[in-house]
């Protein structure tokens, strides 16, 4: 009977973190993915100073300022409790995202407004590393030993829920203002209705009450001190510091940047599908997968942590290079044959003088409508020198703006909930085993940071690097993936040999209930 | 399997010094083949924050390798 209502409870509990972590991932999502826009606005066209700042607000952001974060906040959360600390936390991202929504056009206040942007995206950074350690920790605390992996899953399903959110806001406003008034100023309605969401879900975080494990610490003087150096300065919780980043949170991290991101960015730049088709394979993705979260992280409560994070490791391992070589090979139009062709649109011809010569750069665009339903556009370019008899030099034809046929569409979003199931088996039972892996009174700061390195600096860098390792004599356009690969082999190695497979202690969990009864 | 555990302490103490030799090494290769002027800034930028937060990284892969090699992980806390 005194079931009932302890369940009630531990909803609403994970209800108030999870909407409040979900949003921060929002805000931290809609940069990145409105950044061209915000750089033609709030940036100044040349690309010298411009580029500096951009710079450094997609790298410090991420992957320096979020693992400090996370030893700010997570010391503050062991000092005077994770109810306040997340609060604060949930504070600075809405208001610093709500900020960036009013920030005036460099037209405007020039330079003043590129330097804005990049404070306030610092101060984004800075609130989500301290965001999750203390979620996963406060629903952790309130759960039951034998279910901590599925309720803190919950707090596992807000990453995804806020890419989700972010990108269905995005292609929402657009579609209802259009294209042209969503450039010119619709793209601050996202920031701004952060503010509405951001005002919901403190409101309810106020209503809750502290861990009730912090609050046991405190009644009883256990606090930490000095949460740092209990942390990193104790070889007992370090070692299990460095474990937890090289033997999970590590491949975790480049399992779910290349899932979410690098597969989409894959899709739209290498195979140069359509902007809205590859969002939309995203989001579907994105629907089919998230419940299983859920799934995993339950499921983890009886089985153990360990093998389901390795397991969607080695899958991840064996599967990357023949789903991207699907990709590749499914949004190849170049051997299109003429029998295959229904429709072609009037060529539209542009002619483009070349700087510094009297030549000139021919090109032609036609849309090529094929049988099966799927589109494309061809460009072909030649340049024709103004010196008579000189002969035209033909380039390469490119396609870009592939619109795919239903079959290949659904193909391609099975392939990403593919790679998205994977995402949920190494990160819906890792709140889990992290708060595990360490003690109440040190928790939040010793899980935030080997979390925030692993997922910012090893997941956050996975298109930088794929991208460098692609500029290698030799490479192709597969290449870039040796670096996810690598990284989630190391991990899989050193988790399989190190991690032991806890499973959740049923005789505490019994105990418990007994206390509570 | 506590033998494999600390033999491969060895791996990844080599390993966290090997990481970041091979970055210096790729920064500045790369530092050296961007355009002068910004591009160049620009780049040095990327990589110097890419070294800032990996030397450290590397340091703690050592560190790792080290308490691996002494028997630290043959007994962890939770079993």
């Amino acid at each position: 009977m005194s079931q009932q209502p302890q369940q009630s409870g531990i909803f609403k509990v994970i209800g108030a973190s999870s909407l409040g972590t979900l949003i921060e991932w929002y805000d931290f999502y809609i940069f990145g993915s409105l950044a061209t826009i915000i750089g033609s606005q709030l940036f100044p066209a040349d690309a010298g100073a411009s580029a500096l700042i951009n710079t450094l607000a997609i790298f410090a952001a991420g992957f320096i300022v979020r693992p400090f974060g996370a030893l700010v906040f997570g010391r503050l959360g062991d000092l005077i409790g994770r109810k306040y600390t997340f609060l604060l936390t949930l504070v600075l991202m809405g208001g610093s995202t709500f900020l960036i929504g009013l920030i005036p056009s460099y037209s405007s206040i020039g330079y003043a407004a590129p330097i804005l942007v990049l404070i306030l995206r610092l101060v984004q950074g800075l609130a989500l590393g301290g965001e999750y350690g203390g979620a996963a920790t406060y629903v952790a605390e309130h759960a039951p030993a034998n279910k901590r992996g599925f309720f803190t899953s919950w707090i596992q399903t807000t990453a995804t829920g806020g890419l989700f959110l972010s990108l269905g806001i995005i292609v929402v406003t657009k579609n209802l203002i259009g294209a042209e008034q969503f450039a010119d100023w619709g793209w601050r309605i996202p920031f701004l209705l952060s503010i509405l969401l951001v005002g919901v879900s403190i409101y309810i975080r106020m209503k809750m009450h502290e861990s009730p494990m912090f609050s046991k610490l405190k009644s009883e003087g256990k606090v930490s001190k000095n949460p740092l150096k209990e942390s990193f300065n104790n070889k007992t919780n370090f070692k299990m510091v460095l474990l937890a980043l090289f033997g999970a949170t590590m491949g975790q991290g480049v399992i779910w940047y290349t899932g979410q991101f690098y597969a989409q960015s894959f899709i739209e730049n290498t195979c140069h599908v359509d902007f809205n088709d590859s969002r939309y394979i995203l989001l579907w993705g994105i629907a089919f997968a998230t419940p299983f979260f859920v799934v995993f992280g339950s499921w983890s409560d009886k089985v153990g942590r360990k093998w389901i994070m390795m397991t969607g490791m080695l899958l991840g391992v064996i599967f990357y290079r023949p789903i991207y070589q699907i990709f590749l090979d499914d949004t190849d139009v170049s051997k299109v044959e003429q029998k295959d062709i229904s429709a072609i649109t009037n060529p539209v011809v542009v002619r483009t003088a070349i700087a510094g010569t009297m030549d000139s750069l021919i090109t032609t665009t036609a849309t090529v409508s094929l049988l099966d339903g799927s589109s494309f556009q061809r460009i072909q370019s030649h340049t024709k020198f103004a010196e008579a008899g000189k002969p035209v030099i033909e380039q390469p034809d490119t396609y870009r703006d592939k619109q795919l046929s239903t079959p290949v569409f659904w193909k391609f979003v099975f392939l990403i909930f593919f790679q998205i199931l994977l995402v949920t088996m190494v990160y819906g039972p890792i709140a889990a085993f992290l708060v595990e892996l360490f003690p109440t009174k040190i928790r939040y700061t010793s899980m935030s940071l080997p979390y925030h390195v692993g997922n910012g600096v090893f997941g956050g860098l996975v298109p930088f690097i794929a991208t460098l390792i692609a500029t290698f004599p030799g490479s192709t356009p597969l290449s870039g993936l040796w670096y996810p690969i690598g990284i989630a082999a190391l991990s899989l190695l050193i988790g399989t040999i190190y991690l032991s497979n806890k499973k959740p202690d049923h005789r505490e969990a019994d105990f418990e209930n007994l206390q509570n009864n | 399997m506590n033998a494999i555990k600390k033999a491969l302490g060895f791996v990844w103490i080599i390993l966290g010094p090997a990481s970041i030799i091979f970055m210096f090494m790729q920064a500045f290769e790369k530092i050296g083949l961007a355009e002068d002027g910004v591009q160049k800034t620009n780049t040095a930028l990327q990589w110097g924050i890419i070294l800032f937060i990996f030397i450290p990284i590397s340091a703690g892969l050592v560190i790792f390798g080290w308490y691996a090699l002494k028997g630290e992980y043959d007994q962890l806390p939770e079993d």
